[in-house]
């Protein structure tokens, strides 16, 4: 029942179901500002886990944590904060109805995710190189306590795993979303999938931003 | 708009506007059959495992192939009947008919979960190919890392579910906050809606929990990270944390919905404005708040300090108070009432005892040295039977009956509807109650054997769980018989007052209403 009717607003597509474009456009933010809370949540679960063996292992996590290269991580981090800028331009594009800024604005969004999974793709290579991995596969001898060094580097590559699953996911979405503004589909009345995308990249962004200093930063 | 004569059941036909549609109503009839189907399939188990305690020792299976069926006993009937159960199948289909709504907000969604509820159910039972699992739904570490089986599909099969009940929850309350009808205050919602909505939010804030929980399993089991399992660093307690900061919420996700149905039918049965509306809708939501601070009662013995088990048990003690602000409401409502005992009333008043027992047995677990004794033996197997069998599932049952007309245009036979039901309360205490007696003696749950002393109660359980199979098969085929020889049901049969029942035709067209309703006064006002 989700066929697109006239809507009274040129150029909006209204499903069926809803009576006025503002309340479509209301419902899905509230379903994405939802599904945000579940992938917080979700993280959550991982955040937790550091924390307890953090607090069980705290001189372990200080030693573990020279193994990552920091100057790669914060390299990281600018390219996702930069990403978050172009998103939001992008919208601001399709607020003015300028094409060609929507889609260069999404082409260095996607430009940078790729960027962070290039550097990210060095650093875990190095990292299986020199045997630093989780479990049973921990191979390293040079760092201290190598008994229990695996845990940090489990939860290292649980959470960075996890968000890197999702940054792939985010560059499917603005791929998609391209491909739409390409295809004219929005315009300064229905951009709202664009708002939708970019709370999701933000998330993800955000999440990095948490990840970089507990991970790389440890005191 | 519709012509005379077309409904949403025969306004399209074929498989695939069936397999493809995006009609709510459709949606929930197809959850209906599914759930249904692996109710069977658990039930079947559940009889399978009653049977071999007919005796002490090997009656039917060993000791490995019990632990194996009550592990898919559990799994099947928590993550696919119970858990998607109301929501998914009546809340579907009746949810945005009682909002004045033509959908709910995102009708793919809606089918992309359904189709992910299929997925999980296949790879649930995939993991039968690999071998069956024996530790249990609660999937405790670090044994589910160890032994053998299917562990990993299994558990894959639960995460995948998590995301259909994640859609599922996040599509209603949306669908609630945004799709009323004019008029449509939040205080002229049905309580089945408040009680839905509060479910979705126990859905979208413990499932992800679940998730997160059971990928680390499958980490652990797969890479051995050492997260959980003390041999590698981890800490098995750590998994029971997060295990049950989902699956204590998770009840609430089963019998939330149950309390719902139950304030629709003893409002329509009673034909009386319900009393105490706001306490019944408010209570919905402090049960749903509470869910999230009690968890820890289910490690009153793993381990965990006196104080924090101290603390668990006072908090715990607080949840009887909105379920009995619910009860003595539901009761208010009949007193004076014109109460007719049609069958969905039946199970109502199935449920109203059934939960009652099931309610006050959970306080004395919640007692932190009555636990101590009672932990892990049949009296918690008996309790928890009573809230989610006598508690979500009657409740499941009434509606089904109360909603049935709606969904099909036919009237089912009164005589063995109401004989299924009483036939099911009856061999549901047979089933059950000794199992309290027996458990406070001591006899420990999940035991294919038992000393000699036990075998009178493990009889009188076995021979009533025969009873209660029978009375469920018979309250489904009486409902079958009915599609094919059912008189034509009325527009409202039950004299009920919300839209779905006074804005609809016998059957609802697709898009539900053929004006749009405004809505003027509450949902229970009967004349
Ligand atoms: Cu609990």
């Amino acid at each position: 029942m989700s066929i697109a009717k006239a809507s009274g607003v040129a150029g909006f597509p209204l499903h069926e179901h809803f009576e006025r474009p503002e309340q479509q456009v209301d419902a899905s933010k509230l379903g994405m500002w939802l599904f945000l809370a579940t992938e917080v949540l979700i993280f959550g679960g991982l955040f937790v886990a550091y924390a307890v063996y953090h607090y069980l292992h705290p001189e372990l996590f200080k030693a573990a944590h020279k193994f990552l290269d920091v100057r790669l991580g914060a390299f990281n981090t600018v390219v996702l904060l930069f990403s978050s800028l172009t998103v939001v331009l992008a919208i601001h594009g399709a607020q003015q109805g300028k094409k060609q800024m929507v889609l260069w604005n999404l082409f260095l969004t996607i430009v940078c995710a790729g960027t962070f999974l290039v550097v990210k793709y060095f650093e875990y290579s190095h990292k299986f190189h020199s045997g630093l991995l989780p479990g049973y596969y921990f191979t390293n001898a040079t760092v201290p306590s190598p008994d229990e060094a695996h845990i940090f580097f489990g939860i290292y590559f649980l959470m960075t795993g996890l968000h890197g699953i999702h940054v792939v996911i985010g560059m499917i979405v603005l791929s998609w979303l391209m491909f739409r503004a390409y295809r004219d589909e929005f315009n300064p009345q229905y951009y709202s999938p664009l708002e939708i995308g970019g709370l999701y990249w933000h998330l993800v962004d955000i999440i990095w931003i948490f990840l970089f200093p507990l991970l790389y930063l440890i005191r | 708009m519709s012509a005379p004569g077309k409904n949403y059941l025969n306004c399209k036909k074929g498989f695939a506007s069936w397999a493809l549609t995006l009609d709510h109503k459709r949606i929930g009839l197809m959850y209906l059959g599914s759930i249904m189907f692996f109710f069977l399939l658990g039930g079947l188990f559940a009889l399978l495992l009653r049977t071999e305690l007919l005796s002490p020792g090997h009656t039917i299976m060993d000791a490995k192939r019990y632990n194996q069926l009550f592990t898919l006993h559990g799994a099947i009937m928590v993550f696919l009947v119970i858990i998607p159960g109301i929501p998914a199948s009546l809340g579907n289909f009746a949810l945005p008919l009682m909002l004045g709504a033509k959908d709910v907000a995102f009708p793919r969604l809606n089918l992309l979960s359904y189709y992910i509820y299929v997925l999980g159910a296949i790879v649930a039972l995939g993991s039968l190919i690999v071998g069956a699992v024996d530790t249990g739904w609660t999937f405790y570490m670090p044994y589910s890392s160890t032994t053998d089986g299917g562990v990993v599909l299994m558990v894959t099969a639960a995460f995948i579910l998590g995301f259909s009940s994640i859609f599922t929850g996040l599509n209603f309350i949306v669908t609630t906050h945004k799709l009323r009808a004019p008029g449509m205050s939040w205080y002229r919602m049905p309580l089945f809606v408040w009680g839905i909505y509060a479910t979705g939010i126990i859905q979208i804030m413990a499932t992800p929990v679940l998730a997160i929980t059971l990928l680390l399993l499958i980490v652990e089991r797969v890479v051995k990270v050492g997260i959980f399992d003390p041999v590698l660093g981890g800490d098995p307690v750590l998994f029971q944390h997060f295990f049950w900061f989902y699956s204590h919420p998770a009840v609430y996700i089963m019998i939330l919905p149950g309390m719902a149905v139950i304030s629709e039918l003893i409002a329509v049965f009673s034909q009386k404005r319900i009393f105490g509306y706001k306490p019944i809708a408010y209570s919905s939501i402090a049960l749903a708040v509470l869910s999230f601070l009690v968890w820890g009662h289910h490690m009153f013995v793993s381990g965990q300090s006196e104080l924090v088990g101290m603390i668990f048990s006072v908090l715990t003690f607080l949840v009887a108070v909105p379920s009995g602000v619910k009860m003595f409401n539901w009761l208010a409502t009949m007193h004076q009432g014109s109460v007719s005992l049609k069958t969905p009333m039946l199970w109502a008043l199935g449920f109203f005892v059934l939960f009652a027992i099931g309610g006050i047995t959970g306080v004395f677990l919640g007692v932190l040295n009555v636990d101590v004794h009672l932990h892990d033996t049949y009296f918690v197997v008996a309790h928890f039977h009573y809230v989610m069998v006598g508690g979500t599932f009657m409740a499941f049952m009434g509606g089904i009956y109360y909603w049935w007309p709606k969904m099909t245009g036919k009237m089912y036979s009164e005589f063995w509807g109401a004989a299924s039901a009483i036939m099911v309360v009856v061999g549901f205490n047979l089933t059950f109650f000794v199992q309290f007696l027996m458990g406070a003696q001591g006899m420990p749950r999940r035991y294919y054997n038992y000393l000699d002393q036990f075998t009178i109660y493990h009889q009188i359980s076995t021979v009533g769980s025969y009873v209660l199979g029978l009375g469920f098969v018979m309250a489904l085929i009486t409902l079958l018989v009915s599609l094919k020889n059912g008189k034509t049901a009325p527009k409202n049969p039950w004299h009920g007052a919300s839209l779905e029942w006074t804005h609809t035709d016998a059957v609802p067209i697709e898009t539900n209403f053929r004006e749009q309703p405004v809505v003027t006064e509450g949902p229970y006002e009967y004349r």
